[in-house]
């Protein structure tokens, strides 16, 4: 293999793990306030037909990005609504909500199924971009991969450095406490839960926009429940959440690679390597959890304030 | 689960529409598929047929279709198209076996056909098609087009089919080429577009120069089209989204199929069978041949031909298994039982059969 060969499979990896990891961040924020939705696969196929649509009609990738972005935060409102206001089961009404996205989501792709359009823009700075080795890697993604990015840088500076971040991890932690101190509970977390449902949303237009650009019925094949997966391995750090996308993107990719390499193990195995990882993954850090539990304490927990 | 609620919803909406339906003297066809319509593979394919089938036969026939009906949830589907006046009913699905099976007994004055299953009763018939024919001569094609005598080989699960798939393919490209080489990569699904386009990159990123897919989704063929290189088209013709990469597509066609068994109901001699049919009956229709010289197409079109014709018989002798071994004899033919249940590659692919 030569270097630009490694190039082009790094960059497969990293288009790999950009939805996995959007979805997570969005996921990862949610829980950090106490919400676990389990919806995740629901809002990013949500996001990928109507970013799709969007994108179709208006012939514009950014549009398309932006609209995904909305519908999988209007997902997210019906489900912040239903548990953090009515405080209906989170289990129940995210497993609802994913069936509800992937039934409505092929009613409103129905009309687009079929088509296609071009892969959204990638980064081009002259001089920087034809970089052999590291160019396309470093300076020729496409904007999504750049915006993740972004996102991560702020969700993490948010999260650690911002009082808005302190008071989220408060009423994730101990939603009573947080209550006493005159914090609005249930305005955080419905907050929290619409910016997961915007980055799922993200994650969804990416695949039809970028990743493979068309449209298809349950096309996110359970990225969603990946992304789920994830949050729990990264331990609910955002950092670490792009560090195992990148894993688990780069596993399925390499294994991919490897059988087209001639690497002569049986294919069913090679599938399941990236499971094997993130279960590896996951046995390691509850070794290392001694000092105590990582989860956010009141994660699946409704608040009901005392009136 | 999401698909038995969705079935669950279909079938109120079937039910209502079967008590509102009037009309005595037309026959009542049912259709039950597993995937959305709108999946542009296989269920779409389906229905297609069942459009078709509307068009030809008019006000002769009322059909219904019911999608997304998960296997183990469609017994229900089809006891209710069976009590609401459907009198042949569909199942296109491999896993609706056992529930069809179970209903046509439950109905015995109404007439059942399952698709890709081989249990059959006095009122349930089997139906399929030899896709393996058309995989020849896009091994045929392939072995003319290729610069690098290689093709990339996406493949979903090892199961008879896929693997006899390879087979015929590589038994029409070593008719051209005998040092042809295949690499195959299995992805495990039948459709996850990402994952499909990952198989493509790292095929591609090896040198292959043609792609072949056994999975439903479109991703495969737009990276060949980004890459330069050449494809073909899964279940329904999928040129738009490749135009320059194309080079044939693999149809289903089950229009034709479908109205002479609802004519064969209509005429009272409609009896149980098992139909195995091929390029020939037309239930496996190629696309347009695209891309490629004309002597290549020239080719490709006399091949299709001959197979139709059965001048040209995929599986016929001499075939010899990996390790060198006769599988066939020459002036033999391999038994359609043995086709069904194939689980050994041909001499000359440089795999083995995952376990």
């Amino acid at each position: 293999m030569n270097p630009d060969m490694i190039q082009l499979v790094l960059v497969g990896v990293v288009t790999a793990a950009t939805p996995l990891f959007l979805a997570a961040l969005g996921e990862l924020v949610a829980e950090r306030a106490g919400v676990l939705n389990l919806g995740v696969e629901g809002m990013m196929v949500m996001g990928a037909a109507s970013g799709f649509a969007a994108a179709y009609l208006t012939g514009s990738t950014l549009i398309g990005a932006l609209v995904g972005t909305a519908v999988g935060a209007l997902m997210a409102l019906l489900f912040g609504l239903l548990t953090v206001v009515f405080a209906v089961s989170q289990v129940a009404a995210g497993l609802a909500l994913t069936i509800f996205g992937l039934g409505l989501s092929g009613l409103v792709g129905s009309a687009f199924v079929g088509l296609k359009r071009d892969a959204a823009p990638h980064l081009a700075i002259p001089g920087l971009t034809h970089l052999p080795v590291v160019g396309r890697l470093v300076f020729g993604e496409d904007y999504f991969v750049y915006a993740a990015l972004l996102l991560a840088l702020a969700v993490s500076h948010g999260l650690r450095r911002t009082r808005a971040g302190l008071v989220l991890r408060a009423v994730g932690d101990n939603h009573g406490s947080a209550h006493a101190l005159g914090v609005p509970v249930r305005s955080v977390r419905l907050l929290a839960v619409l910016f997961g449902g915007a980055c799922a949303g993200l994650g969804g237009a990416y695949l039809s926009l970028s990743y493979t650009p068309f449209w298809s019925p349950e096309m996110t094949a359970g990225r969603g429940w990946i992304a789920l997966a994830l949050v729990v391995f990264a331990s609910w750090r955002p950092w670490r959440a792009l560090g195992g996308a990148l894993l688990f993107g780069g596993a399925t990719v390499l294994q991919l690679q490897a059988q087209a390499f001639g690497i002569g193990l049986p294919g069913q195995f090679m599938s399941a390597v990236p499971y094997l990882v993130t279960l590896l993954a996951l046995v390691a850090l509850s070794l290392r959890r001694r000092a105590g539990s990582v989860a956010p304490a009141m994660l699946g927990t409704a608040f009901v304030p005392d009136r | 689960m999401g698909d038995g609620m969705r079935a669950v919803a279909v079938l109120a909406m079937a039910v209502l529409a079967g008590s509102a339906a009037r009309a005595e003297e037309k026959l009542k066809v049912g259709f039950v598929y597993v995937g959305p319509v709108g999946d542009f593979g296989y269920s779409y394919q389906h229905d297609q047929g069942r459009q078709f089938l509307q068009k030809q036969l008019g006000d002769k026939v009322e059909t219904t279709f019911l999608e997304n009906v998960a296997e183990n949830d469609s017994q229900r589907a089809f006891e209710q198209l069976a009590r609401s006046g459907h009198k042949l009913i569909f199942g296109t699905s491999f896993g609706f076996m056992d529930p069809m099976l179970k209903v046509a007994k439950q109905f015995p004055k109404v007439d059942f056909e399952h698709a890709t299953g081989y249990k059959q009763a006095p009122n349930l018939a089997t139906y399929s098609a030899r896709f393996y024919e058309g995989r020849y001569i896009m091994g045929e094609i392939a072995a003319k087009i290729s610069k690098t005598h290689t093709v990339g080989y996406i493949a979903s699960f090892p199961i008879p089919e896929v693997v006899s798939g390879i087979d015929a393919f590589m038994l029409g490209a070593q008719s051209i080429d005998p040092n042809f080489k295949v690499k195959i990569v299995w992805v495990n699904t039948w459709f996850d577009p990402g994952k499909e386009a990952d198989a493509a990159k790292a095929l591609i990123a090896q040198g292959v120069d043609v792609i072949a897919q056994h999975t439903d989704s479109a991703a495969p063929l737009q990276e060949a089209e980004k890459a330069g290189i050449h494809g073909f088209g899964q279940s329904s013709d999928m040129a738009k989204f490749a135009p320059k990469a194309i080079l044939t597509s693999l149809e289903d066609n089950w229009g034709p199929y479908y109205v002479g068994e609802v004519k064969a109901v209509q005429d009272g001699t409609w009896k149980s069978h098992d139909t195995w049919g091929g390029l020939a009956a037309g239930m496996v229709v190629m696309g347009p041949y695209e891309n490629m010289p004309a002597d290549v197409k020239a080719m490709a079109e006399k091949t299709e031909a001959d197979i139709k014709s059965g001048a040209v018989k995929v599986f016929a002798g001499p075939i010899s298994k990996q390790d060198g071994t006769v599988a066939v004899k020459a002036g033999e033919v391999m038994p359609d039982k043995e086709i069904l249940g194939l689980n050994w590659y041909v001499k000359g692919v440089d795999d083995k059969v995952p376990q």
